[in-house]
């Protein structure tokens, strides 16, 4: 795995330094207890100590353009195991918020497009999420519907919604308006310029 | 019994069968759900991946409302259930100050599955069952988020939890304890990677069987999305015909307690489970 690096290690502190503030990464010994009980790592370029351990080596480009952050499920069985309380689930989550600032091409744009369009289907339905409005929206914002349609991905997504919809599991409508939308509007507007320490 | 009720987005949409045997079971078990007021989404997955304050915010919001009511709160979703319990964590630590809210922490966050299978619930459901489970070989199965991290969840069982097979010998059905209770079914990459969910949830569907058991119980919406909505696509990737039906764990309380619309929710299933419960003897 580490095979895949591109340049010689160079130790740098600023990255470590910032994670510490969240947990405590330096604790980390790498017993890979982690790696170990992760169900993901099939779908992973780098195991989830890996990435610790580049984290404290300061590899920021590594870590913030790596496939795992963004298929991690945060299970949180690392974060539970961890023999030295690391949060690990917790600096996947704080990769994906510091690559997405830092402008970091995400490797699972899929991944990255559905969580930005879920939180879009929050805002924009007033609070509450619309199942319907974010699937749609998702399909529209991913593109390549011809190939879709051709590789027969479409039909089988049509065909998953037809099913739900006729259970009524699926209702083209939207959720019901909340009246604290202003408070709503609030909360999303300050955490888009929050910055983190 | 009264408290508040926090169901979630999803119970509103894809999960309208578990809320309507929510519903229907509560009233069979003299709880009253007093649905919070206005509440809001939790910000999911989508909201601690990729925004901390917002993931905090938006939980953060629905505590206080609860808070409000002055009751204990009961979440039958996973993740929201998490949700708010990371936010009360928050909220009660140096990050409270900048949630826009205040929070004294009077109130606790209960889980569905938790809150139902308490001693006093037990003791309470084992007379009013009159169509016991009988044969249901079954394996409970929690998912992540009820439980882990312990840190958040404050649960003592986070690694092997107990409390649905305790339920379900309640019922009268025959639980099988296996080791991937707690594994992770893939979440919330079902949309953008499917192809991970069939990866895990296969291996779910194998071990189960391997077991004996002949369906599966789950507490959480997602869980049953995840094993329930794809199992006719994973059968056709793996060349197998698996057939394992997923219940919500409040849809087998009503099957035991013999509620009249129980045939109802099981329709929302992808995976019909009738014909696994008329084999043992049950009739719609």
């Amino acid at each position: 795995m580490f095979s895949t690096l591109k340049a010689p290690l160079e130790p740098s502190l600023s990255l470590a330094e910032r994670l510490a503030a969240l947990t405590s990464v330096s604790a980390c010994y790498q017993c890979k207890k982690c790696s170990g009980g992760c169900p993901l790592t099939f779908a992973m370029d780098f195991y989830p100590d890996q990435v610790i351990r580049l984290a404290l080596l300061g590899q920021e480009d590594q870590v913030l353009g790596c496939r795992t952050i963004w298929v991690c499920s945060s299970c949180e069985t690392c974060t539970t195991r961890c023999p030295n309380q690391i949060d690990i689930a917790g600096v996947m989550d704080w990769l994906k918020e510091e690559a997405l600032r830092r402008g970091f091409a995400s490797p699972q744009p899929g991944v990255t497009r559905f969580h930005q369009t879920f939180l879009d289907t929050v805002r924009l339905a007033g609070g509450r999420l619309s199942e319907p409005l974010l699937l749609g929206l998702y399909q529209l914002r991913s593109g390549g519907t011809i190939a879709k349609l051709k590789s027969g991905a479409l039909t089988a997504d049509l065909r998953m919604a037809w099913e739900l919809a006729r259970r009524r599991r699926l209702v083209p409508r939207l959720p019901h308006r909340l009246k604290g939308v202003k408070e709503i509007k609030d909360i999303f507007a300050n955490a888009a310029k929050q910055e983190k320490p | 019994m009264k408290v508040s009720y926090y169901p979630g987005c999803s119970l509103e949409g894809t999960a309208i069968d578990y809320a309507a045997s929510i519903g229907g079971v509560s009233r069979h078990l003299d709880l009253e759900l007093a649905e919070l007021e206005d509440w809001n989404c939790c910000g999911a997955t989508a909201a601690h991946s990729t925004n901390h304050q917002l993931s905090l915010a938006l939980p953060a919001r629905n505590l206080a409302i609860a808070e409000a009511a002055g009751r204990d709160v009961v979440v039958p979703c996973a993740l929201c259930f998490n949700r708010l319990k990371v936010a009360e964590k928050a909220l009660q630590g140096p990050e409270g100050a900048h949630l826009g809210v205040s929070y004294q922490g009077g109130i606790k966050i209960w889980d569905l599955l938790d809150y139902l299978s308490q001693d006093a619930y037990l003791k309470d459901l084992a007379p009013k069952v009159v169509k016991p489970l009988t044969g249901l070989k079954a394996v409970g199965y929690y998912g992540c988020m009820v439980a882990r991290p312990p840190a958040v969840t404050d649960k003592k069982d986070a690694e092997n939890p107990q409390n649905l097979e305790r339920l379900l010998k309640v019922l009268g059905a025959e639980p099988i304890d296996w080791s991937f209770k707690t594994d992770c079914c893939g979440a919330g990459l079902a949309v953008a990677r499917p192809d991970i969910i069939d990866t895990l949830v296969q291996r779910l569907y194998e071990r189960a069987l391997r077991t004996g058991a002949e369906c599966l119980v789950v507490s959480c919406q997602m869980c049953q999305a995840n094993l329930d909505m794809p199992q006719k696509r994973i059968s056709k990737a793996f060349g197998k015909d698996y057939y394992l039906p997923v219940f919500y764990f409040t849809e087998l309380i009503g099957l035991a307690l013999g509620h009249p619309e129980v045939k109802k929710w099981l329709a929302g299933h992808l995976v019909d489970p009738l014909p696994l419960l008329e084999k043992l003897g049950f009739r719609f």
